[in-house]
């Protein structure tokens, strides 16, 4: 049903630009004003987001530019101090993590975080069994209702796994996996399903160029096979770069550009904050 | 495909109640007893493995919800005579309540009389989970064992229902092999079936990573709280066993002494693992039973909680996973062949 709901906006798009988000559509995700202060460090200030359904959004900008801090309140882990989120015209300020993945906002972690002791399908069931009707009465009797919902969630993960490259590692342990496949496993276990919004944390680190290319790849085909709306944190410019329809530049907790990857490139101040600290490296 | 999966299972439980019946016929108490108790701390450590293992929030609770259970039932099978002598101060809507129906052999009341002891207990933890189910790591367990404290110092206090620190006793003795067996069947059955449901696996996940939990929308209260409160029906279900089996008690015996011996128990056979749950319960009331005859020989008594002590320890710093782990001993998959073994069907 969400891929429906972003039928219209992709037709507009083959007839159009080359990039698939549209700016003028009513934005998925609209943060206003959003701000946080540790203990007075302010880590984010007066930050503003139109997410048009559809795009690769990025952010980037140096370590401790509140990138992380960012996501943690759009994933509902962290309260903001000020400002409001609003995704598909709800009001997710205040939402609590669990709910707003449940509305279909879905994140990775800098550092992976997996279900280590579990194995490769089971992490990517847990994340998929929520939409499955339960009751603890048909569990225990394995009623015909329950086995048809394991049957078709085990369907469904297999799939996911296989899109992910991941089918034939299925009954490995999450923990020993190789750290490329542990990335790529942490997001699908973010796309599960009905993920509407993926926010992917730093999603190449570690990973080497052919990995991150196919990651690359991997990332489109969310957006345009499902529908999925991307922000992304990276480090890494040429991804971000390549990757991204649109790019915000964070500087000590403030957005010091915006813009089409080629205008925050050629943005001085970025090149003075940012990139310019890079070439001098 | 699936009657080839319940053959293993089967094939156990068959033996065992072949087992109990040669058991049952043999005349031999004491080591019906031995067994009748060895079923009872496996109701106790694969409940508290549901609690614990599954979830990862150690409880050292669940002897105090054992007690509970082991209390309310008594109370409901008491005769009415007994009940007159020795609790005369209870309220007069249990003070004419006496469960002994019947239905030919089968003692309903006491079955009826253990699934309210179950019940309540439930009723009881869930209040108490929803509280310190919030808790993480050392608070936890911190706070459960308060929870243990306090059940120890109300059933001392509420004399009109527990006589208080003297003996609780003329409890009828109904639980023999078949009950325990049963009620220990019914217990792995449901822990197992949960480990590998949607909800098994919400608990496993959010041990794993509370955080990466929640992040694809689990509410880690609700495994927890589910976990918590089954587990606590079991304990009471363990208690009115228990109760019935022992027929008289203090609440001196619903303690440190017996928590650290269940805990012991799962430790040793593997938390998360149910099958484990069954082996450590197997291997340390062995090797109690062992340790008992060497203490009267050599008159060194203590020398079984020392080296129960000394083997928790062991496995705690050696093998941290017990015995088996997170594995189970995959009886379902006796009768199937290698070359099947790619079917996922639950």
């Amino acid at each position: 049903m969400e891929r429906g709901a972003a039928e219209p906006v992709r037709d507009h798009v083959d007839a159009g630009t080359g990039s698939a988000a549209d700016p003028a559509a009513a934005p998925l995700l609209d943060v206003r004003g959003l701000s946080r202060s540790f203990r007075g460090l302010r880590a984010l200030v007066d930050y503003e987001l139109r997410l048009p359904p559809l795009a690769i959004h990025g952010v980037i900008g140096p370590n401790g530019a509140g990138k992380t801090t960012l996501f943690n309140m759009l994933s509902g882990f962290l309260r903001p101090t000020s400002g409001s989120m609003t995704f598909d015209s709800r009001d997710i300020t205040r939402t609590p993590a669990w709910q707003v993945s449940r509305l279909g906002i879905r994140r990775t972690f800098q550092n992976v975080r997996l279900f280590g002791e579990l194995p490769v399908l089971d992490n990517v069931k847990v994340a998929m069994q929520r939409g499955t009707s339960r009751s603890l009465a048909g569990t225990l009797i394995a009623s015909a209702g329950f086995r048809r919902h394991e049957r078709e969630l085990n369907d469904a993960a297999l799939e996911l796994l296989a899109l992910f490259g991941l089918a034939d590692r299925r009954d490995q342990l999450a923990r020993n996996l190789s750290y490329g496949d542990q990335r790529r496993l942490e997001i699908a276990r973010a796309v599960g399903t009905g993920a509407r919004i993926l926010l992917l944390d730093e999603p190449n680190a570690g990973m080497n160029p052919i990995e991150t290319h196919e990651l690359l790849q991997l990332i489109r085909r969310l957006r345009d096979e499902m529908g999925i709306t991307v922000v992304l944190v990276a480090h890494d410019i040429p991804l971000v770069m390549n990757l991204c329809d649109r790019i915000q530049v964070l500087n000590h907790g403030r957005l010091i550009a915006e813009g089409d990857p080629a205008a925050v490139r050629d943005d001085p101040e970025v090149i003075a904050a940012y990139l310019g600290r890079a070439h001098r490296a | 495909m699936a009657a080839r999966r319940a053959a293993g299972p089967a094939m156990a439980v068959g033996l065992s109640a072949l087992a109990f019946a040669l058991l049952d016929a043999s005349g031999q108490a004491f080591w019906q007893g031995l067994v009748i108790n060895l079923l009872i701390f496996i109701i106790l450590t694969v409940s508290l493995n549901l609690t614990s293992g599954f979830t990862g929030v150690f409880s050292l609770g669940q002897i105090g919800f054992m007690a509970l259970g082991a209390y309310a039932s008594a109370i409901l099978t008491l005769p009415l005579r007994e009940k007159a002598a020795f609790l005369p101060d209870l309220p007069s809507w249990l003070a004419g309540v006496h469960l002994d129906w019947s239905v030919g052999p089968l003692p309903v009341g006491f079955l009826v009389a253990t699934l309210i002891a179950g019940g309540l207990v439930s009723v009881i933890a869930w209040p108490v989970g929803r509280v310190l189910m919030r808790l993480s790591g050392h608070f936890v367990a911190v706070a459960t064992l308060g929870f243990l404290v306090i059940v120890r110092v109300i059933l001392f206090n509420a004399d009109g229902f527990t006589r208080g620190s003297r003996t609780f006793s003329n409890v009828t003795q109904y639980t023999n092999l078949w009950w325990a067996g049963l009620w220990a069947l019914v217990v792995v059955y449901v822990v197992w079936r949960i480990k590998r449901s949607t909800y098994g696996r919400e608990m496993l996940a959010q041990r794993e990573d509370r955080v990466a939990a929640q992040a694809i929308g689990i509410r880690v209260m609700e495994p927890r709280l589910l976990a918590f409160v089954v587990g606590a029906f079991f304990a009471g279900v363990a208690g009115s066993l228990y109760a019935h089996f022992i027929t008289s008690f203090s609440p001196t015996v619903f303690y440190f002494d017996l928590t650290f011996r269940v805990i012991t128990m799962l430790v040793v056979g593997g938390m998360g693992s149910v099958s484990g749950s069954i082996v450590g319960a197997v291997a340390i009331v062995a090797l109690g039973e062992a340790l008992r005859r060497v203490e009267d020989a050599t008159l060194l008594y203590g020398l079984s909680s020392i080296v129960l002590a000394a083997m928790f320890l062991v496995v705690i710093t050696v093998r941290r996973g017990g015995l088996l782990g997170e594995r189970e001993i995959p009886l379902d998959r006796l009768f199937l062949r290698r070359d099947r073994t790619a079917d996922q069907s639950p």
